[in-house]
């Protein structure tokens, strides 16, 4: 199944959250449906608590390995303020994942700068198309904290159209045996999130 | 099948598949994974040298042995290499040699963005740029083929984009390693000046013969279009210009040097307006134009930073990205910084404390210089702490000496840090110099060095004795301290800054990343003792933070029980949970 349309996925959170997985589990899907595909990612210094970023695009023919600014088809953000961060690269009628989860960056920490704790409220104001999640809860819930990726993955494939069975080939692949199934459970659940709240 | 990878896993496969046998490197970032990768395969040798130079000077030996070599390392350590590089561009090569010159347009993890297709035409290499992890490897692959072929050193030129994006490679067959025939020849590979004179004559020769042959290189490509806009580009640029710019005209460079004289002018014939979109300095514009060819490039373009597809649209075609949601002005910066229970914290911490000037280094522990720890004057390159320190005392005296510190990793110092040092002992120099050891280079992402007792390919080898070395040198004070263990540090530092004599403090804790913590003392702030007095939310730490609402200090779950902020409170209100 081939379509000319690229569809732009933006995956962005703060160092550790993650979001590399989603990338690659994401990529590694779209590899398997046939498409051409490209992720970008930054090494080094910003990983050291900084804020970070992914980008994963495919479609029949890719070019540049980065998003346009404008030209994300749908941002998922591990972290509120994250979101916010980078949503100029969304399309005017893209869509919104957001994990309910707040990192304080140090300036917060320090007292130096104020937490905008209504941030995502304010991103489905502008948006129709937010999702608001809390994926840590849910991987809570399901009995492993560390799924809360996989929680997300299942949301961003119902958003972005990729079929369940498509993503559940890639985790068993992907994911050591006695981890998968707390793993597809999580994508489950997920997936049957965006559903509801879709 | 076709596969993802970074454009620094396709090189390796590319080394690989062309049989080299040898990889060197001194890890930086965008380059380190290169030749991490490259030690996976069966059957070859890769290290990590302590520096680039050495690095270097290895591939040289493995060429001239026979062997396809690799060597890789980011752009400036390039610099570190120039010397050896400049001439074994003189000598040539017996195996092929492939040089990987990784840059950082846009600075994502280094102190300079030069361009190093610079170097190509200083030293008159071959230099190959691909836009792709397919043409990473591919381009490897012939560049080993052009190296003996041409009797050069070839560079291959990426960018931090390109080296760390994933695209799609469909591998190749490698072919076997051929080790090439030794074969003593003084004339070449002695550069005394009378041979030197007769190297830079084939050199001139084979840069000659490269002129012609990068006329019909299957690695330079016109991409005919509409013809009112012709486009000269190569590496991951020729990416954005095809995503925003249409069915445009596009000469594509694989080769960045020497450039296709005959093929630019065709192509400049041949369209209405030529355009050059080059990241950094104009060299391609530069050539183009003393070739008399009306030329547009740097009138539109920016010479700092990363470009993007946005950007090219926006200085082409007028078109701006859509408008801004405008929440940015809500939300904090997040910038980078040392992780819980970093060693080099304590450092930090208690330099500010003693308001001492510093000489910092390249490393995770630069990040010290930004806020809240602000504790470093100035950083350079890696190694040049030690001499900076010396050259401030050399200004401004030992009054000021005894209020100066040179600050500096463990594999930075093994990198370029003993020459200074034996310089300070030298010309009577009284720095204090703390290395800070932890055992790794953590930055790049934990690679083994000449200090940890491990190779690249994770095998025990003997392990260099810092200490030892440094008494060797003539330092004759030395001591090591636990940077988390605050007051000794500080007495070590007020001592030894007050002998007018060369002084070496380890500050010696592993990195915390290196091993799980699993924290079996958890801390606690007791709201009761707590003056909201903030001292150890100046540490900089992110297992702590303030509670504005309660005007307390709280610990939270990044917390490792480092005991770094129980040491700074003044109130002892940040003490064990008790169970």
């Amino acid at each position: 199944m081939m379509q000319d349309k690229i569809t732009n996925v933006l995956i962005v959170g703060v160092g550790g959250q993650g979001t590399l997985l989603t990338s690659r589990i994401i990529a590694q899907v779209a590899v398997q449906m046939g498409y051409d595909v490209k992720v970008s990612e930054i090494h080094g210094m910003a990983q050291r608590g900084g804020s970070v970023v992914s980008q994963v695009r495919y479609g029949s023919k890719v070019y540049s390995p980065i998003i346009k600014k404008g030209d994300a088809d749908i941002i998922l953000g591990f972290e509120k303020i994250e979101t916010a961060r980078w949503l100029d690269y969304l399309k005017p009628d893209g869509m919104v994942v957001i994990n309910n989860e707040r990192v304080n960056p140090l300036p917060v920490m320090s007292g130096k700068a104020k937490y905008p704790d209504d941030i995502h409220e304010k991103i489905a104001a502008l948006l129709p198309q937010t999702v608001i999640v809390n994926a840590t809860e849910i991987a809570t819930a399901i009995g492993n904290v560390k799924v809360a990726n996989v929680v997300l993955v299942g949301l961003l494939s119902a958003a972005v159209g990729i079929p369940a069975e498509e993503v559940e080939k890639a985790i068993t692949e992907i994911v050591p045996p006695k981890a998968l199934e707390v793993n597809l459970q999580a994508f489950r659940e997920g997936r049957n999130r965006y559903r509801t709240a879709g | 099948m076709k596969q993802l990878m970074i454009g620094n896993e396709a090189i390796a496969r590319g080394a690989f598949e062309a049989g080299a046998t040898v990889a060197t490197a001194y890890p930086g970032t965008p380059s380190t994974e290169i030749v991490t990768n490259f030690a996976d395969f069966e059957g070859v040798y890769a290290e990590w040298a302590p520096n680039e130079k050495v690095a270097m000077e290895v591939g040289v030996g493995a060429s001239i042995g026979g062997a396809r070599t690799l060597v890789a390392m980011k752009h400036v350590g390039i610099n570190v290499a120039a010397d050896p590089l400049y001439t074994f561009a003189y000598t040539g090569v017996n195996g092929g040699m492939v040089i990987v010159s990784a840059d950082d347009p846009g600075m994502h993890s280094s102190q300079n963005e030069q361009d190093n297709r610079g170097y190509g035409r200083f030293a008159k290499l071959l230099v190959i740029e691909p836009s792709d992890s397919q043409e990473a490897l591919d381009f490897t692959r012939q560049a080993f083929d052009l190296s003996e072929q041409f009797d050069t050193p070839v560079m291959l030129r990426i960018t931090t984009r390109l080296a760390h994006s994933q695209t799609m490679v469909e591998k190749g067959e490698p072919q076997a390693p051929v080790l090439k025939e030794y074969k003593k020849n003084a004339p070449k590979y002695v550069m005394l000046p009378g041979y030197a004179r007769g190297r830079h004559v084939e050199v001139e020769k084979h840069f000659e013969a490269l002129r012609e042959y990068v006329e019909q290189s299957p690695l330079n490509r016109i991409e005919w279009g509409d013809r009112k806009i012709g486009i000269i580009t190569s590496g991951i640029p020729y990416q954005y210009v095809k995503e925003v710019m249409g069915d445009v005209s596009v000469l594509k460079l694989g080769i960045v040097n020497p450039l296709p004289r005959k093929m630019i002018e065709e192509f400049a014939a041949g369209v209405e307006r030529l355009i050059i979109v080059e990241e950094l300095e104009p060299v391609i514009e530069e050539q183009v134009r003393s070739w008399g060819i009306k030329v547009e490039g740097k009138e539109h373009f920016t010479l700092l930073g990363e470009y993007s597809p946005e950007y090219i649209e926006l200085q082409l075609k007028g078109a701006a990205p859509p408008a801004s949601f405008g929440l940015e002005k809500e939300i904090p910066a997040r910038p980078p910084l040392l992780c819980a229970g970093c060693p080099h914290r304590g450092v930090f911490h208690t330099l500010r404390r003693m308001r001492l000037k510093v000489a910092g280094d390249i490393g995770c522990y630069t990040l010290g210089a930004l806020s809240p720890l602000e504790g470093m004057d100035t950083c350079i390159c890696m190694g040049a702490s030690i001499g900076t320190a010396m050259g401030l005392e050399k200004a401004r005296g030992e009054e000021f000496a005894a209020k100066t510190v040179a600050v500096i990793g463990d594999s930075t110092f093994v990198h370029s840090g003993i020459t200074p040092l034996i310089d300070v002992v030298y010309n009577q120099g009284t720095s204090t110099v703390l290395i800070l050891d932890n055992d790794t280079t953590a930055m790049t992402g934990h690679q083994d060095h000449p200090a940890t007792g491990v190779t690249i390919q994770k095998q025990p080898t003997a392990k260099l004795d810092i200490e030892a070395l440094v008494r060797a040198v003539g330092v004759k004070n030395v001591r090591t301290v636990d940077p988390l263990k605050l007051d000794e540090l500080e007495t070590a530092l007020k001592e030894e800054l007050e002998r007018r004599e060369p002084s070496v403090i380890i500050a010696k804790r592993p990195c915390v990343l290196l091993e799980k913590v699993v924290v079996t003392n958890p801390i606690m702030v007791d709201p009761e003792l707590c003056t909201g007095c903030k001292v150890c939310i100046r540490v900089g730490c992110t297992g702590i933070s303030f509670n504005d609402e309660e005007k307390k200090a709280e610990i939270n779950a990044g917390c490792i029980a480092c005991g770094m902020c129980e040491q700074v409170c003044t109130f002892d209100a940040i003490k064990p949970v008790e169970v």
